[in-house]
């Protein structure tokens, strides 16, 4: 059988890119956790000058992120159809806010994933803090300034800590989950993993807040 | 009108064989142009229709359930019986069915109960083989235990859920014939009427519980398989729905209907609670392994149980019978039992019941032990009492449980109308006058699987296909007679409900056709009945419209068979003048109160005739030949 | 005790339905949930009214044809018991409770509380059974079973197929039932020359019968009245990868 044409099938294409995409943000975090060492700018450039990785895991990433999408899309269409009239009254005893909500954490990650690549990717949305425009003082584009100048802003933090909060909900379901679809889980180890999901959600999320926050609160200084 | 039983000759050991050496075949390429009804899916009808489809005929399968896996073999909880000896402690076809036919109390048919020993081992090796995860050893071998009082271990068991698996793996037999398309499902289809076409069965009348509409279907031949009628008393620890109307209805077409009066009382259920209890549950017998059963020797001690001291306290199995102790019999509990609480020593709410006491079995094994063991059943009991039953005592009671008799069927398994043949409880042919712990599977499987697929070949080699069609006049006749018959019912708009109706109905029963019968409470329960059932024709109230799902017409329909049946079943009881396994005359008892047999007037199956609405039913007698074994009294002293 | 329930009443399956209220005088705590029921029916019945249809057969847990969805939880709000076990010592006097059908688009509400769950059967004929005729199997002993695997089999097997997973999931899915029986028949080894085939054409099947697909909210176990795990998902997960793999 065609793997995609099943229901399993689908949720393990959703549970493997998701889990490459949740790679992708613990890498992600860890090069801009550089930011607290005063040397973002020397981080970004030592990226660039990988160009060959960077492309690479561009060109894995972005069917990744497609098919997530039209397969999440896919599901949740059809598991809408299959309770076509909904009870009067329902008591949730195990499934989550976060659980019952992946597609709204999805959406909100997406636009906000567009809206961060615009940002700062294709610098096209502060044209005036673009850091190709502005070369520290080593003669490196000032990622560093990009980022600080953007995030003092009030709505853009706040922008900023609306996508991180969605990935946590988004990721405290997702990690177990894929575990679960994938079968990567035990008798024993699978209360571990489902506690362990959140947690690495709930880790991951005070990583990337820290960014904004420590920024817009002047916290994080030059 | 005489009964031949059909048995082989030959020596006991091989007429089995010998009989399907005889038996006609039917050609792999003419099987498909036969059609087979069979009706019901529990452990009988679920194995013969899967079976019978795998051979190539086309087969109906009917259930009134939503589902086939819903049949009520699904709640058998100990075990299945097999003389394997795999445990090596001597046991043997040989006796297995010696013990079924002590424990049936002589008064079941030899050879029958001969090839049930013979084909036991095939079914646990067909079960294997569709997956039943029978409780295994740590070696991987198959485990056994000694269940109902037998001296050997020859149950096979499935945790406390032995009738489940059994079921399920029975039906997914069935469903992979439905895939392939050899067998059509008819879920939610009460089956209404046998249709007899020139002396034959050829098909039946069902009403869809669904649309209410009332069909008929044609078939070569006919199974029934629909289980027995405990519920006669209202209160059994039978489903709600399990019923007498397919085989009570086929009695009315001219299948002799056997041994009504054997109704099986099992001691140990949880005991009534109050005027709501719409049925009664079983605790499985093995917890008289390990519980001991008592009650205070004074009848006016209310102490709780644990404040009564060991000498105010009458263990009374092992009083009486202390050779087998708790472990006697069903009836011998049963009754002994009933015993103890006519005398007003009874315990709980209503003193009509006994304690099974795991104090002792707690202290000797740690309850450890215990909760592994019996750990689900300590919860259902929990559910169901609230009592915490490692703290203090079970409360239980015998309830209705199993009826031995049913249709009458030769060796073939078929009745006296050619073409109909009867499976499992619905039949009467193996337990005799009481059925041991575990055989139930064993009988409803060997049917299913071993016996029906090899005798209904002998009558379909006789027989032409599909010359019954749904247009001929006894199809049209049957479909009237139960559409009216279900008008009538609707149209009656009275005041009291069909559960009222039934629960007088069981009360009557279970207070004079119970554990204990006498001329007096016989003849009395043969007064009350007509008046009953007169009042139910005059004054059911059956709301709704034939014409979709009509739970109180479905129960409408069973009560009015219930109504005349338990007639049938009170005569029988009546007519019987001896006392024999679970039918005990108080007028024939030994002097310290045990079942009196007389063999040399009622070593026979007795086999009622229908001659129409309101007049006497025809007993005809079918004398038990006993060349193998030597009519003993039981003793399980 | 006295009670006021609210519960859905549909004359049938081209009926929208609606909740309707009625009281449930002098319970007693004794009394099992569908007993309760009964005595409202007894009454509805004497009063002509029409009785409340629901499905119900062993009324000790097993036969898997009860089922209603109480106060929001399928089976009720007692765990581990199916809806003829709960007894009504589990409410307090002067509850309201809500009582609806299992809800799903392959369970069409044939009347009030009634359902078809035909679509769990089909998904058994896809697959849920070992291919095995009758007679000539081996020695029951010719195939040892290690314990482990025969009681994780029979943890499975437990399944009484109420549907109640199915109910209780948010997308409607009935994956916890197929997983059991995938589950049951691949930890014995008559189960595995068939499971790869098995496990494709049940959870096709699943999705042929318009349930919803897993999505690990594990409401399926929580609501189970035999205690099937949701581990036997990842099972089932696994043996699907396998049998694409292999």
């Amino acid at each position: 059988m065609f793997l995609p044409a099943s229901s399993v099938g689908r949720k393990l294409v959703m549970a493997a890119t998701g889990q490459l995409m949740t790679v992708f943000i613990i890498l992600h975090v860890a090069g801009n956790s550089t930011i607290f060492f005063g040397n973002l700018n020397a981080y970004a450039a030592g990226l660039h000058s990988l160009w060959v990785l960077l492309w690479a895991v561009r060109i894995v990433m972005l069917p990744a992120v497609i098919l997530h999408i039209i397969y999440a899309l896919q599901l949740t269409v059809e598991n809408g159809k299959a309770r076509p009239v909904d009870y009067m009254k329902k008591e949730n005893r195990t499934s989550t806010f976060a659980g019952r909500n992946m597609i709204w954490t999805g959406a909100v990650i997406g636009t906000f994933l567009v809206y961060h690549l615009l940002q700062y990717t294709f610098q096209v949305t502060n044209p005036a803090l673009s850091a190709y425009r502005n070369l520290d003082e080593a003669g490196r584009p000032d990622v560093f300034l990009m980022v600080a100048r953007t995030l003092q802003q009030p709505l853009i933090a706040a922008v900023y800590l609306l996508g991180v909060t969605a990935l946590l909900l988004h990721l405290s379901h997702g990690i177990q989950s894929s575990f679960q679809t994938w079968g990567l889980n035990g008798e024993r180890s699978f209360p571990f993993i489902r506690k362990g999901g959140s947690a690495a959600a709930t880790i991951l999320w005070l990583a990337y807040a820290a960014i904004p926050v420590t920024i817009f609160t002047g916290l994080l200084l030059r | 009108m005489t009964l031949d039983p059909k048995i082989p000759s030959g020596p006991l050991t091989e007429k089995w064989d010998r009989r399907k050496q005889e038996m006609k075949l039917v050609s792999p390429a003419n099987k498909r142009k036969y059609r087979i009804i069979v009706v019901g899916t529990g452990l009988a009808g679920a194995s013969a229709a899967a079976t019978l489809g795998e051979l190539g005929y086309n087969v109906d399968a009917f259930c009134f359930q939503d589902s086939p896996r819903r049949g009520h073999s699904i709640a058998a909880q100990g075990g299945i019986n097999a003389a394997k000896n795999y445990p090596g402690d001597g046991d043997s076809v040989w006796r297995l069915f010696l013990d079924t036919i002590k424990g049936g109390d002589f008064r079941s048919r030899e050879a029958n109960v001969f090839r049930l020993a013979q084909v036991s081992a095939n079914i646990i090796d067909q079960a294997v083989a569709q997956g039943v995860p029978f409780a295994r050893d740590y070696a991987g071998y198959l485990d056994n235990r000694s269940f109902g009082g037998a001296l050997v271990s020859r149950t096979f068991y499935a945790r406390g859920q032995t009738g489940q698996q059994l079921l399920l793996g029975a039906y997914g037999a069935l469903m992979r014939q439905v895939k392939l398309g050899s067998v059509r499902l008819h879920p939610r289809s009460e089956m209404l009427d046998l249709v007899v076409v020139n002396g034959h069965a050829k098909g039946i009348t069902v009403r869809n519980l669904v649309t209410g509409e009332i069909s008929s279907h044609a078939g070569d031949a006919v199974c029934l398989a629909t289980g027995g009628y405990a519920n006669v008393f209202y209160l059994s620890t039978n489903a709600i729905g399990s019923n007498v109307t397919a085989t009570f209805r086929a009695y009315k077409r001219g299948a002799l209907f056997a041994n009504p009066c054997y109704t099986q009382i099992h001691p140990t259920c949880i005991p009534v609670t109050g005027d709501h209890q719409s049925k009664l549950t079983l605790m499985s017998e093995s917890l008289r392994n390990d519980g001991r059963v008592w009650v205070p020797k004074n009848k006016d001690d209310k102490r709780q149980p644990g404040d009564i001291p060991e000498p105010d306290r009458d263990y009374f199995l092992e009083r009486k019978y202390p050779a087998y102790g708790n472990l006697a019999p069903r009836d011998i509990s049963s009754r002994a039992a009933k015993e103890v609480c006519d005398e007003g020593r009874g315990v709980g709410p209503g003193g009509r019941g006994v304690y099974l006491d795991f104090a002792g079995a707690i202290g000797r094994l740690g309850e450890q032990t215990i909760r592994e063991r019996f750990g689900n059943l300590f919860e259902m009991y929990e559910r169901i009492t609230d009592e915490n039953a490692y703290r203090q005592p079970m409360r239980i009671y015998p309830a209705p449980h199993y009826t031995m008799g049913g249709l009458w069927v030769d060796y073939d398994l078929q009745s006296t109308i050619p073409g109909l043949f009867v499976l499992g409880e619905a039949n009467f042919s193996d337990h005799g006058a009481n059925r041991l712990g575990a055989s139930a599977l064993m009988q409803g499987l060997a049917d299913g699987y071993f016996i029906v697929p090899y005798t209904i070949a002998d009558y379909l080699g006789r027989t032409t296909p599909g010359t019954a069609n749904v247009d001929q006049q006894e199809f049209r006749a049957s479909r009237e007679e139960a559409a009216a018959a279900t008008e009538k019912l609707l149209c009656i708009n009275g005041k009291r409900t069909v559960n009222d109706f039934h629960r007088e109905l069981g009360r009557l029963l279970w207070d004079n056709v119970g554990m204990t019968r006498s001329r007096e409470s016989l003849t009395t329960a043969l007064k009350r009945i007509p008046g009953i059932r007169e009042e139910f024709r005059q004054n059911v109230a059956v709301p709704g419209s034939g014409g979709d799902l009509n739970q109180e017409l479905e129960k409408a329909g069973r009560v009015a068979d219930f109504l005349e049946f338990a007639e049938l079943l009170t005569k029988d009881a009546l007519a019987r003048e001896e006392s024999c396994g679970a039918h005990f005359r108080s007028e024939h008892e030994t002097p310290d109160h045990e079942a009196k047999r007389d063999d040399e007037n009622f070593s026979h199956v007795a086999a009622w005739e229908y001659k129409g609405d309101g007049k006497e039913p025809e007993l005809h007698k079918e004398q038990l030949e006993f060349e193998n074994v030597e009519l003993a009294v039981r003793n399980y002293k | 005790m006295n009670l006021t329930l609210y519960v859905w009443r549909q004359k049938d399956a081209a009926d929208t339905g609606q909740l309707v209220r009625y009281q449930a005088k002098n319970i007693s705590p004794d009394m099992s949930f569908l007993e309760m029921l009964d005595g409202v029916n007894q009454e509805l019945i004497t009063t002509g009214g029409e009785p409340i249809a629901f499905d119900s057969d062993c009324r000790e847990g097993i036969c898997g044809a009860c089922g209603q969805v109480v106060n929001g939880v399928p089976h009720g709000p007692r765990k581990l018991t199916t809806t003829c076990q709960l007894h009504m010592r589990n409410f307090r006097d002067g509850d309201t409770i809500y009582i609806e059908p299992f809800r799903s688009r392959a369970f069409p509400v044939i009347k009030d509380l009634v359902i078809d769950r035909g679509s769990l059967d089909r998904i058994i004929q896809a697959g849920g059974y070992i291919s095995v005729h009758t007679g000539g199997a081996p020695d029951g002993n010719a195939i040892l079973i290690p314990k482990q695997d025969a009681e994780t089999a029979m943890d499975a097997a437990e399944c009484i197929g109420c549907g109640a997973c199915v109910a209780a999931c948010p997308n409607g899915s009935a994956m916890l039932f197929t997983a059991a029986k995938v589950t049951h028949l691949a930890k014995l080894p008559q189960g595995r020359p068939e499971a790869g085939r098995r496990v494709c054409m049940m959870t096709e099947e699943m999705l042929k019968q318009g349930f919803g697909n897993c999505s690990n909210h594990y409401e399926c176990e929580a609501a189970c009245p035999k205690g099937i795990k949701a581990r036997f998902i990842a099972k089932l997960n696994r043996e699907f990868v396998t049998a694409q793999f292999t």
